[in-house]
């Protein structure tokens, strides 16, 4: 599986990857807290604000017309690459963690009471255990965790005691933002189903990895940012079956999202507009249908298959530094590493990798709970996207076998 | 030598090195020969926020000086501490609370540290600072 473009066409899309960090070439391996964006994105958002800009669904004139029609059109491209069954399951949102705040309070609304069980995974990111965490205190429900091995493997057994009677929903991440585990998710959807309960799949960390089919994993809900799949900040997708979000009573009142106002009752607009509230982000919605579109026109099997090619090479150099500890060691996982190099604080590492000019994340990743289960204070987490090189690579590797000396 | 004395001593140790490498060798040196803290002491009370890696602080005071001790888990954050230390430790409060910190960015710290990094630096130093004040505080009030 290739790309369609070479590594050197490929980094010229991105102009950022250009940058000096304190006087060296910047090495960006923090693409799991954000991605970077190609031309394709930067050049359209661009044009949208010099010739296509005005509010969506409102106006009868030409220009609101014009955005109105490529904001529908991003929102079939966002289906399209999911794969799901209908343009209405798309809803624009700000980003993930807006979407599952949604979930959580639309599917509360309507679904949870006292004594209900909501459960959710050991290795979530905080925005997928507080949400229902408020939830649960709200309506007085329990919270339930699935456990998860050394490995980074969840306990599928586990999993299966925890679904009662009594369980309502299940949120958990297709993928581990930490480890980098890529969940069973369709295995974990179908024994939920089993049940009659649906499942809500946090896509935060996979969506920019390629292989992401909401049909076929059959989830009841999928969400995902903007800003990690290549495309703008502060837009994000929250994907629900229609059968599901028809249900669900809307999240926020205003603008868009009603049928018809009176002071004495108001009825709501139809799924996707009753979840959105308000003027949308739709140049962020626009530009990230162009970061999807960019991902399939490079190849999104290819994509995966060079990031798993980046992520071996580094998961060979960093296992051969004496001491070193890396977190998150099954076979089926993303290019995401997290490792600390012996007993050196992952400050001090990411500080000196820093003045190498690689950017690393340092610290919990906003999942204190899996950092409690592993007993550490936090890892320092490379995650790498095609974009990145072998010799980027091999600079990270030599960078950290730098730390240990120095810290030795 | 009084603080500004101390933080000219190190403004000049700095100058010394040719590269980020050589001063980041130095604070780990530094963080390494911290002096020890008592265990007691790594309580809530005395963790200070703000830092990406956890920091201790602990003062006390007698005859009129105050004296810091601190910890972290961090090697670079433990020689940072250490300079504040050397900087702030065995003055009066007056002093402390009257002192015009200015050694850090001459030694090219703050520069090289990221907002959310030296957010900690300043919390550290900002802590050192209240405690001077309520120090102060309480000597006026005696």
């Amino acid at each position: 599986m290739r790309l369609t473009k070479s590594i050197e066409e490929i980094r010229a899309d991105f102009p950022i990857l250009s940058t000096k960090a304190h006087g060296k070439p910047l090495i960006y391996l923090d693409n799991g807290a954000t991605t970077q964006k190609p031309l394709q994105v930067i050049n359209l958002m661009d044009e949208l604000y010099r010739t296509t800009n005005a509010n969506v669904h409102r106006g009868v004139h030409y220009l609101s017309d014009r955005v109105s029609e490529r904001y529908e059109a991003a929102r079939e491209t966002v289906r399209a690459y999911i794969n799901a069954g209908a343009t209405e399951e798309i809803i624009f949102t700000s980003g993930t963690t807006a979407s599952i705040n949604t979930v959580a309070f639309s599917f509360g609304e309507r679904y949870i009471h006292e004594g209900d069980e909501i459960i959710i995974s050991g290795m979530e990111h905080h925005a997928n255990i507080v949400p229902w965490q408020m939830l649960c205190e709200r309506k007085r429900a329990k919270l339930k965790v699935i456990p998860f091995s050394d490995e980074g493997v969840l306990d599928l057994e586990a999993y299966r005691s925890l679904l009662t009677e009594r369980t309502r929903i299940v949120a958990v991440t297709h993928v581990s933002n930490v480890l980098g585990t890529i969940n069973p998710v369709k295995e974990i959807v179908a024994e939920a189903h089993r049940h009659g309960i649906p499942v809500l799949v946090d896509g935060a960390q996979s969506i920019q990895h390629g292989f992401v089919d909401v049909r076929d994993i059959d989830c009841d809900f999928y969400v995902f940012s903007g800003h990690k799949v290549y495309g703008p900040n502060g837009i994000g997708v929250l994907y629900g079956k229609a059968d599901m979000l028809n249900e669900l009573p809307p999240c926020q009142g205003g603008g868009d999202m009603v049928a018809n106002v009176t002071f004495e009752k108001t009825t709501y607009n139809v799924i996707p507009f009753k979840f959105e509230a308000g003027t949308t982000n739709f140049t962020g919605a626009i530009g990230l249908a162009a970061a999807l579109d960019y991902l399939s026109a490079l190849g999104r099997e290819a994509v995966a298959c060079r990031e798993q090619s980046l992520l071996a090479r580094a998961t060979a150099g960093l296992s051969a530094i004496e001491g070193i500890r890396i977190y998150g060691t099954t076979p089926h996982k993303v290019s995401v590493i997290s490792f600390l190099p012996g007993t050196i604080h992952q400050y001090d590492t990411g500080m000196i990798l820093d003045k190498m000019g690689i950017a690393v994340r340092t610290g919990t990743h906003c999942a204190q709970p899996l950092m409690e289960r592993y007993g550490i204070s936090g890892t320092v987490r490379a995650s790498i996207a095609f974009y990145n090189t072998e010799e980027e690579i091999e600079a990270l590797v030599k960078g950290v076998r730098k730390v240990t000396e120095m810290f030795a | 030598m009084n603080i500004n004395e101390i933080q000219d001593q190190i403004i000049d140790e700095f100058g010394q090195f040719g590269d980020w490498m050589e001063r980041y060798e130095y604070l780990i040196d530094l963080g390494r020969s911290l002096g020890p803290f008592d265990e007691r002491h790594k309580t809530p009370e005395y963790l200070i926020e703000g830092c990406q890696s956890k920091v201790w602080l602990y003062p006390s005071f007698e005859n009129g000086i105050i004296t810091f001790s601190a910890e972290s888990d961090a090697l670079i954050t433990r020689g940072i501490v250490a300079l504040l230390i050397r900087v702030f430790s065995g003055h009066t409060p007056a002093e402390i609370v009257d002192a015009n910190i200015y050694f850090i960015e001459k030694i090219g710290l703050r520069e090289n540290l990221s907002p959310t990094r030296s957010n900690g630096l300043l919390a550290m130093v900002k802590q050192m600072r209240l405690y001077a004040l309520a120090y102060k505080a309480k000597q006026e009030h005696s």
